[in-house]
C-alpha cells in the first residue's frame, strides 16, 4: 500500500482531472503501472523521461504521468521522438503506441525508425482491435474474425509485430502479458538499457470490443486465455511452428547490438564542426 | 544564420537542393540534419527537435507539402515554432515537377483541417530568400507558429549575386522562455501577449503536449469554455500584429492609374513591364506582396482605394485575385491574369496587358 501510495503521489499528475478513459478491464492500465515502478526503481529522474504515444486508447496514457509528455498524430510518435532524440541525447525518450497506430498507419515510421537505431524504446500495446473507435479490424486481428469492419470474418493474414521489428533491425526484442506482469516489469527494465531501437509488445485485452468478437466475454477471461496460451521463449524453441499456432511465446526474443544513429551522427559532428 | 539547427526532410523535385546544403552545412555548426522516411516523418521530427529546444525546419513541394498538413495543423494547435519551405512546382498531383506555379498558396492558408492561422512569406529574388528566411524563424519563434516560405521553383532555382549581412547586424528572436519556477508554470496559460512561454523538454519544466483541444495546463478539454478560448487565442496572437506584417515593396505607385499586385517570381516581370510603361509614359505601379498569409487587407485597400484598376497577374488560376476581390468590395476594377501551362509570366505579357487595359 505504502508503495502504491508513493507511486500514485509521485507520478500521476495531480493537476490532471481523473478518472482516466479507458475502460474497466482495459490492460492498458496494467502497464502503465509496470512502466512507473520500473522508472522509479531506474537511474531516470522524472526529467529526464520524454514519453510519447500517438492516437488511440494507448496514445491517452502520457497525460497522467509526470513526465515530459508529447501526445502527437495517428501512427507518428515515433517521428517526434527521432528529433527529440537527436536534438538532446540525453534524454530517455520512450514512445508508447497501440497496434493500429504502430504497425498501420504507423507502419512505415515503425521499420525505418527500427533500422535507422535511433535510441528509442517502443512499447506496443497490442490489443488486436481498434478500441478508441469502436472495434474495427487492426493488423493483428486474427484471420476469420468477425469486427465491426470484418462483419463477414476477417480475410487479411495478421502481423507477427515482434517479427517485424527483428527484420526492420531493432536491437531488442521482447514480447509479454499484462497478465505476466512480473515478466513485463523485467523486459522494461531491460528494454530500457538498450543503447538503441527496442520493441516491447504488450499483449492486452480490450473486452468492451476485441473480448465480444473473440468471444472471451470478461477481461478475468481475456487475461486467463494470456496465461494460458503464453509460451515462454525458452520453451518455444523446442517446438514446431504447428505447436506454436495462436500461442503467445513471451520473453526476451532479440537481445543484438548495432551501432545506433544518434552517436554516429555525434561523430559525425566532431568531425565536421568548426571550431 | 536565422539559428537554425535541425533539419528533417525527403528529397523532392525541386526542393531537393535545400536538404543537400542542410546535410552538408548542419554538422559544422553542431546542428542534426536527418532524412526521414517521408514527408510526414520529416515534419514530424522538426517538431519533435523544436520541443527539443532546436529551431528547426523542412523543405518539401506540392505532394511533399500535401503530406505535411497533418502536422502543420498539429504545430499550429501545440504552438511548437517552425519552419517549412515550399517550393512550389505545377500541380495538383505529381503535376510538373520541374515548372514554375503559384498553386499552393491557397494550399498554405486552408490545407490542414479545421480553423487555424497561419504565416506565409513569399520572396522574389535570392537575397530576399535569405532576408525572408531569417523573418520566418523569427515570426515563428516569436509567436510560436509554424511559418510557410512559399517559393516558386523560378527564385527556388534562381543564381544571383548577393550581399549578405554581417552576422552581427541580423536580428535574430527566440521563443519566449518561462521565467517561473517549474511548480508555478502554467504551460498554456496566456501570459498578456497571447504567446505562452516555452520551456524545452528536458528543462525540467514537466507538461504535456497534445493536438486534442486543450486547457491551460495542456490537458485534453471538451469544455466549451476551455475550447472556444484556446482558438481564440491562436488567432488573435497573431491578428493583434497585423500592422506590423505588412511587408511589401511598392514601385511607382504615387500617381498610379493601374496598380499591378504580385508576389514572388511574377513580382520581378511586373516590375520590368512598369519600368518599360512607365518609359511610354503610363501612369502604372506595381506592389510587391512579401506576405500573403495573413493576406494584407490594410495595403491592398489603400492601393484598391487610390488605383482606377488592378492587375493580378499570377502563376495559378486566380489565388491571391480572390483575396484581392475580397477586399475591393467594388472601389475599383480588378483584373486577373493567370498562367498555369508551366511556363513564367514575361514582362512584355504584363505589359502588353497594362497597354490594353490603360485607362
Amino acid at each position: 500500500m505504502r508503495e502504491t501510495a508513493h507511486l500514485v503521489h509521485d507520478y500521476l499528475r495531480s493537476s490532471k482531472r481523473f478518472p482516466h478513459i479507458w475502460c474497466a478491464g482495459c490492460g492498458i492500465g496494467i502497464f502503465m503501472q509496470a512502466l512507473i515502478r520500473v522508472i522509479d526503481q531506474s537511474e531516470y529522474s522524472k526529467d529526464d523521461i520524454v514519453l510519447i504515444s500517438g492516437i488511440g486508447c494507448s496514445g491517452r496514457l502520457p497525460v497522467y504521468v509526470d513526465f515530459n509528455t508529447l501526445h502527437t498524430t495517428h501512427g507518428r510518435a515515433l517521428t517526434f521522438a527521432t528529433g527529440i532524440k537527436l536534438v538532446n541525447p540525453r534524454l530517455k525518450v520512450l514512445t508508447v503506441m497501440g497496434d493500429g497506430d504502430a504497425v498501420a498507419i504507423g507502419g512505415n515510421h515503425f521499420i525505418h525508425a527500427a533500422r535507422r537505431n535511433v535510441e528509442i524504446t517502443s512499447f506496443i500495446l497490442n490489443n488486436n482491435v481498434y478500441g478508441m473507435t469502436g472495434g474495427q479490424t487492426s493488423p493483428t486481428t486474427p484471420q476469420r474474425v468477425k469486427t465491426t469492419s470484418s462483419p463477414y470474418g476477417n480475410i487479411e493474414p495478421d502481423f507477427d509485430i515482434c517479427r517485424l521489428a527483428e527484420a526492420a533491425g531493432a536491437v531488442f526484442v521482447a514480447r509479454s502479458t499484462v497478465y505476466h506482469t512480473r515478466l513485463l516489469e523485467r523486459l522494461i527494465g531491460m528494454t530500457l538499457k538498450k543503447p538503441g531501437f527496442s520493441v516491447v509488445e504488450v499483449v492486452s485485452q480490450c473486452s468492451t470490443h476485441a473480448g465480444r468478437f473473440l468471444e472471451l466475454k470478461s477481461p478475468v477471461e481475456m487475461m486467463k486465455w494470456q496465461k494460458e496460451n503464453a509460451i515462454p521463449v525458452e520453451k518455444a524453441k523446442q517446438q514446431s511452428e504447428a505447436e506454436l499456432e495462436g500461442k503467445i511465446v513471451i520473453g526476451a526474443l532479440v537481445d543484438r547490438e548495432r551501432p545506433n544513429y544518434h552517436e554516429q551522427y555525434q561523430s559525425l559532428i566532431n568531425e565536421k564542426a568548426k571550431v | 544564420m536565422a539559428g537554425c539547427r535541425f533539419y528533417a526532410g525527403y528529397p523532392i523535385t525541386p526542393a531537393t537542393e535545400i536538404m543537400e546544403i542542410m546535410a552538408r552545412k548542419l554538422p559544422e555548426v553542431g546542428g542534426v540534419f536527418i532524412q526521414m522516411e517521408d514527408e510526414i516523418a520529416s515534419l514530424g521530427a522538426v517538431i519533435g527537435a523544436s520541443l527539443a529546444g532546436s529551431k528547426s525546419m523542412t523543405a518539401t513541394s506540392g505532394p511533399g507539402f500535401s503530406l505535411m498538413q497533418e502536422h502543420i495543423g498539429y504545430a499550429c494547435i501545440t504552438e511548437v515554432p517552425c519552419v517549412i519551405v515550399d517550393v512550389m512546382r505545377g500541380g495538383p498531383s505529381s503535376g510538373l515537377p520541374t515548372q514554375p506555379s503559384q498553386g499552393d498558396v491557397m494550399q498554405a492558408r486552408w490545407g490542414p483541417h479545421g480553423d487555424h492561422p497561419i504565416i506565409a512569406l513569399a520572396p522574389s529574388s535570392v537575397h530576399e530568400f535569405f532576408e525572408l528566411t531569417v523573418q520566418a524563424f523569427n515570426l515563428s519563434e516569436r509567436y510560436r507558429t509554424p511559418v510557410i516560405l512559399l517559393v516558386d521553383e523560378l527564385v527556388a532555382h534562381m543564381r544571383e549575386g548577393v550581399i549578405l549581412p554581417d552576422e552581427d547586424s541580423l536580428e535574430i528572436e527566440e521563443r519566449p522562455h518561462p521565467t517561473v519556477p517549474p511548480e508555478w508554470y502554467i504551460p498554456y496559460a496566456d501570459p498578456g501577449t497571447g504567446v505562452p512561454p516555452m520551456p524545452a523538454f528536458g528543462d525540467g519544466y514537466r507538461y504535456h503536449v497534445t493536438g486534442l483541444y486543450h486547457d491551460i495546463r495542456g490537458y485534453p478539454t471538451v469544455r466549451t469554455d476551455e475550447v472556444e478560448p484556446l482558438i481564440h487565442r491562436l488567432f488573435t496572437k497573431i491578428s493583434k500584429d497585423y500592422d506590423r506584417l505588412q511587408w511589401f515593396d511598392s514601385f511607382e505607385t504615387e500617381d498610379a492609374k493601374i496598380t499591378v499586385i504580385a508576389y514572388g517570381c511574377v513580382a520581378r516581370a511586373a516590375h520590368r513591364a512598369v519600368q518599360k510603361a512607365r518609359e511610354q509614359g503610363l501612369q502604372v505601379g506595381l506592389i510587391k506582396l512579401k506576405v500573403l498569409w495573413p493576406f494584407m487587407r490594410r495595403t491592398v485597400s489603400r492601393i484598391l482605394e487610390n488605383s482606377q484598376k488592378v492587375l493580378v497577374p499570377e502563376l495559378n488560376v486566380g489565388q491571391i485575385s480572390r483575396e484581392v476581390k475580397r477586399v475591393n468590395q467594388s472601389r475599383c476594377e480588378v483584373l486577373t491574369m493567370n498562367k498555369v501551362d508551366g511556363t513564367p509570366i514575361n514582362p512584355s505579357e504584363i505589359l502588353q496587358k497594362l497597354e490594353e487595359i490603360y485607362p
